[in-house]
């Protein structure tokens, strides 16, 4: 177990990381993401009030609809990435990152102007559980009577898991299909079992609970971005290729003029995707190398269990940023060969 | 539980030493490679050199981090384990086995003598756990 915001999570479980990996590509993992943040935006201001913090536009979503934002800073950096969900037009819950749920209660609260809004910090409320992979939608009609066909990606319903009132929301941070239930906190356990008992876990096919480690490499993979690591108060949304969530024509937000600026100028540098060509294991932090410069950092760099490579993400001068651009890793003192790939590393067939 | 057999001698920071004879084969334990998961990448210094006691000769990294792997004893290395470049995994499933690392002519073969013995050892992971 580590310590992670404060949260006692596990790394991984006893199938250990490969495993847990694998099987979530294959047929179905289960991750306890109860760390997750939730912030109740109510009131008949919630849309634009929301929309003036984030980048992405909330005026696009239906009820019922969910979307990938950020909470901007006025240079247009990064004080956290978050899902949108739209319950209604005057009620909206942002669920946010763990380590930054204090900060960004905080941001939210002191840039709550005018708006006829109220803010409620329910992140103690409700747990939530990931059940992601290609056997996530069959496992979980055994336990609801949502038509969980027609929950379409990036949408949610209302609806009760095998006697547990929850939402059920077709999101998630692995590559795969999948979804993701938030339910009252009491009830995580019942549910986390429930779950795993329809999944067969404990067969070679079945569903395998999986940790933090698990989280991580199939987020990479799949080319998401991790806050703290690709994203944070230092990095602007289009530095991190997250451009297509600036939505600079919906009207003023915080950060827009600045997104704006650089979109115009256009960025110094780029956040790219790299694989290992030499033999090593580029790690967090460590420096990239090119032309015998030391011209940027590693902000995720693993093993990559399904692709079966060592992969990473890296900032690197928009001069060097291009797709085939031979690198180099300074892993621990010996440089090891690295090259630019196409991100996401990986895309589940559909 | 982990393994822990009785002919070997371990270090505080969970490698084993074989003797055998002037030569002394190190690996990691199997309460090592059970904490650290998955082995999938193995680190290994080149035949011919030299290590002092309590050195870092290489390092073994699972999906999630990287840890160093010390020399017990003083020596030079006279062999690695070539098979952990393609194979690390066989750190897992074989550590006091096909998963050693390197062999080494010992500076001072009177040195082993200083390390714990497997009841001891078994001692200090418990302790360690607690």
């Amino acid at each position: 177990m580590v310590d992670f915001g404060g949260w006692d999570m596990p790394v991984q479980y006893p199938a250990g990381t490969i495993e847990e990996h694998l099987r979530t590509r294959a047929h179905a993992g289960l991750f306890d993401v109860s760390h997750m943040g939730e912030i109740e935006v109510r009131g008949r201001d919630a849309i634009a009030f929301v929309n003036r913090l984030t980048s992405n536009d909330v005026a696009k979503l239906a009820d019922g609809q969910a979307q990938y934002t950020a909470l901007t800073t006025h240079t247009g950096t990064v004080v956290d990435d978050l899902l949108v969900y739209r319950i209604a037009g005057d009620h909206l819950l942002l669920v946010v990152n763990a380590g930054t749920t204090e900060k960004d209660w905080e941001w939210i609260e002191s840039n709550h102007t005018g708006e006829m809004v109220q803010l409620k910090n329910v992140s103690a409320d409700y747990c939530q559980l990931a059940l992601q992979g290609p056997d996530a939608e069959s496992i979980l009609r055994k336990l609801t009577e949502v038509p969980i066909q027609d929950i379409r990606y990036y949408t949610f319903r209302p609806g009760s898991v095998d006697g547990v009132r929850a939402v059920i929301s077709r999101t998630g941070y692995t590559g795969e299909d999948g979804f993701e239930i938030y339910a009252p906190a009491a009830r995580a356990e019942k549910l986390w079992n429930q779950i795993l008992d329809a999944g067969n876990t404990g067969s070679p096919t079945g569903v395998l609970p999986c940790g933090l480690a698990a989280r991580n490499t199939l987020r990479l993979e799949a080319g998401l971005a991790l806050y703290g690591h690709e994203i944070d108060e230092t990095t602007t949304l289009l530095e991190a290729n997250l451009g297509w969530i600036c939505k600079l024509d919906k009207g003023d937000f915080i950060g827009r003029d600045a997104l704006a600026r650089q979109k115009e100028e256009g960025v110094k540098r780029k956040l790219v995707g790299f694989e290992m060509t030499g033999r090593g294991i580029a790690r967090d932090d460590h420096e990239v190398v090119i032309g015998g410069q030391r011209l940027g950092k590693v902000t995720s760099g693993s093993p990559a269990p399904f692709l079966k490579k060592n992969i990473g993400f890296a900032y690197a001068p928009v001069e060097f940023a291009a797709v085939g651009q031979e690198i180099q890793i300074d892993v621990r003192g010996r440089l090891v060969d690295a090259q630019i790939v196409k991100t996401p590393f990986y895309k589940r067939a559909k | 539980m982990a393994n822990v057999p009785e002919d070997l001698h371990y270090s505080k920071d969970h490698e084993w030493v074989r003797v055998d004879g002037d030569q002394a084969i190190i690996g990691i334990t199997d309460y090592a490679q059970n904490s650290l998961g998955d082995v999938v990448y193995v680190e290994l210094p080149k035949a011919g050199e030299e290590f002092g006691a309590n050195e870092p000769f290489g390092s073994v990294e699972s999906v999630k981090a990287v840890s160093e792997v010390f020399t017990p004893i003083a020596g030079t290395v006279v062999k690695i384990n070539e098979a952990l470049a393609d194979e690390p995994e066989i750190v897992n499933s074989d550590p006091y086995g096909q998963g050693w690392m390197i062999r080494v002519k010992m500076s001072n073969p009177g040195e082993v003598d200083s390390l714990l013995t497997a009841a001891e050892y078994e001692d200090f992971t418990k302790a360690e756990a607690e």
